[in-house]
């Protein structure tokens, strides 16, 4: 496992951004996280990054525990585990050139000298689709996409083994989102690394993720292979999700059974008892109310759910409440 | 006879570095209880063809030329005065980022009442039980409870909600709605679509809407306008667009959705968009398309009938997908 992720807790003072959340991330893989706003998701990217410090559980990266490692300590790692973000305007420094943006992973990690820093910022440019004259600009020379293949060749340089992706297609027009997306998926292909990608988009992570895991309220609902998931979701949240994202086609959105979910997400300061969802459920019953279901997988195939209405021979159907 | 008929709409920019022509040669009509979508990437003009009809564009530095013309009446000649009468009563707008276009210090009710005061002339008792009214027909529960509540006390959902009733307050007859559900989740996006597709079922409101997703068009648009580069490159009711695309823009948008993914690879469109400083007589597609051939970098291809209510800006149009 490149990345284990065990009962991981965040709080805000009284925010449960995170709560209780546990996932992995294979080599090579690629892992979509999705969920709407407040659920959590960019919180758990941060605490795999040690942007922000968590309030417990543990987070391994390549077999070591950096859940509490110091600074100093967690330095060496850093060349393991990269980030892009959504905006690719806020996340690069307007003061540097390309180039120097592109090289600073190596030269900070002392990984090469001045020369062979240019040669490799040359190259990775290049498996970005940027043309060499782009080293000697700046970001604000540079159109959404390219700063976006910016962030990306940033992330890459170190090669490094895990790559936390928080939105990074979200702020782009769709053409340009394309040709970011193919790009991923090629760099993806080519260096192996395993990544995490956070989005609240589900056609982008049907498009990318190996696996999903859909978060509400700071946990995981259900989890499991791409195709599964947009197949036979399994837990009501995960249903609706899918029923209310809009298909480009008038005569099969219009023709769809749509799950139209009641009230707002509840605050994360005080999350409902029971189960999280069940007061936007439309199939909640007396126990949703009172006990907290646990994510398990009683059906198989690699697909647990958090839904009391999950079992054995039974999948629970949103869109029809009784 | 439309209810509004835009007419060889140009809207230009004065900036330092010269006009910046936003708009170009726009011509479209939107019939009582029509929802229309404007549609198109980032700059395509879509949001300054809209705004020019309240004028909602800042005036010192705004060049507009062609006809706009609401119930008959030309409004591009209209002084001020009288604009401000047209907006909030006969077209309202409802914006993408509803917590900036509510004022934090008043309670929503308030903020829905003052517009009835001013418009419509209520007394303060009759003001306050229609806002109730409106908050209600935009789906908001207890609203006699949320009346007394300040922005910062509702959602994303809630606040664009009352947004709506702000802007549907005064029964207009065309209600501009700029991306309004793009800053909200997808589960309360279908809601606030809902309520749209309510007033326009109830009370005939005719709506413009401002979207760049493809998905919201599908879902809820009657027909939609294909916009590239300030120019209108196709237009036609919705199922026939997304059936038959003509235009390769309009092809090309919707192959490189992600849902349209063919053996793990997305369509893209190479290039891209031309300075709104430049205005060649070529199309503006040009080096973009894949279809493009001498006669496309030669002279602009008019905006032509295809087919019945379906027009395209195309030397080659496709016959389809």
């Amino acid at each position: 496992m490149i990345l284990r992720i065990d009962n991981l807790v965040k709080h805000y003072g009284p925010v449960r951004a995170v709560d209780g959340l546990s996932l992995e991330i294979g080599q090579g893989e690629v892992l979509g996280l999705v969920g709407e706003s407040g659920s959590g998701k960019s919180t758990v990217g941060k605490c795999v990054l040690r942007l922000t410090e968590p309030t417990s559980g543990s987070i391994e990266l390549n077999g070591t525990d950096i859940t509490h490692l110091s600074r100093r300590a967690m330095r060496p790692l850093r060349r393991d585990v990269h980030m892009v973000f959504q905006d690719p305007f806020s996340s690069l420094n307007p003061r540097f050139s390309i180039e120097q943006i592109v090289g600073e992973p190596l030269l900070r990690h002392k990984v090469c000298d001045r020369r062979e820093t240019a040669g490799r910022v040359a190259a990775m440019l290049e498996k970005v689709g940027l043309r060499q004259e782009m080293r000697k600009r700046y970001p604000h020379e540079l159109s959404g996409g390219q700063r976006q293949r910016v962030g990306l060749a940033r992330a890459l340089i170190l090669e490094p083994k895990l790559v936390v992706a928080d939105e990074p297609v979200s702020a782009l027009d769709v053409s340009v989102q394309a040709s970011v997306l193919n790009l991923i998926t090629d760099l993806q292909r080519d260096m192996g690394f395993s990544c995490l990608f956070i989005t609240h988009d589900l056609s982008v992570v049907e498009f990318l993720a190996d696996r999903i895991a859909v978060m509400y309220l700071g946990r995981i609902v259900e989890s499991g292979p791409t195709a599964e998931i947009f197949a036979q979701p399994r837990h009501p949240y995960t249903q609706a999700l899918l029923s209310a994202a809009p298909v480009a086609d008038p005569v099969r959105q219009r023709e769809r059974r749509r799950i139209v979910l009641g009230g707002d997400v509840p605050s994360p300061v005080d999350p409902p008892a029971g189960c999280r969802f069940h007061t936007r459920c439309p199939l909640a019953y007396d126990e949703c109310r009172s006990t907290e279901p646990a994510l398990t997988d009683p059906r198989g195939a690699g697909h647990p759910a958090a839904c009391h209405l999950v079992t054995a021979d039974r999948v629970p159907d949103a869109a029809a409440p009784l | 006879m439309s209810l509004l008929e835009i007419t060889d709409l140009r809207v230009g920019f004065r900036t330092e570095d010269g006009l910046v022509q936003a708009v170009r040669d726009i011509s479209l009509t939107l019939d009582e209880g029509e929802i229309l979508a404007l549609c198109g990437e980032s700059g395509c003009g879509k949001s300054v063809t809209a705004m020019s009809v309240p004028r909602l564009l800042p005036p010192d530095t705004t060049e507009l030329s062609g006809s706009i013309k609401l119930d008959g009446r030309e409004l591009t000649t209209l002084p001020e005065s009288e604009l401000r009468r047209v907006r909030g009563k006969t077209v309202s707008v409802v914006f993408q980022e509803p917590m900036t276009s509510l004022n934090p210090s008043f309670t929503v009710g308030y903020q829905i009442a003052e517009v009835l005061r001013r418009h419509e002339g209520l007394s303060r008792q009759g003001a306050a039980k229609r806002a109730e009214e409106l908050l209600e027909l935009v789906g908001i529960p207890a609203p006699g409870r949320r009346m007394k509540e300040y922005p910062h006390q509702l959602s994303g959902g809630m606040r664009q909600r009352v947004m709506i009733a702000i802007a549907v307050a005064c029964s207009p007859r065309v209600l501009i709605a700029d991306e309004p559900t793009t800053a909200l989740d997808v589960t309360i996006q279908a809601g606030v679509l809902d309520v749209f597709r309510d007033l326009r079922d109830r009370l005939g409101t005719a709506i413009i809407l401002i979207t760049h997703d493809l998905g919201v068009v599908a879902d809820i648009a009657d027909r939609a306008v294909v916009m590239y580069a300030g120019r209108a490159v196709e237009q036609a009711p919705v199922a026939q667009l997304f059936a038959e695309p003509r235009h390769p823009y309009t092809l090309g948008l919707m192959k490189a959705l992600p849902s349209a993914a063919v053996n793990g690879r997305l369509a893209e469109i190479p290039g891209m968009v031309p300075s709104p400083m430049s205005d060649p007589d070529e199309c503006a597609f040009h080096d973009r398309c894949p279809r493009a051939q001498d006669d496309c970098r030669l002279s602009r291809p008019p905006l032509e009938r295809q087919a019945d209510r379906h027009l395209a800006a195309c030397f080659h149009p496709g016959g389809g997908k």
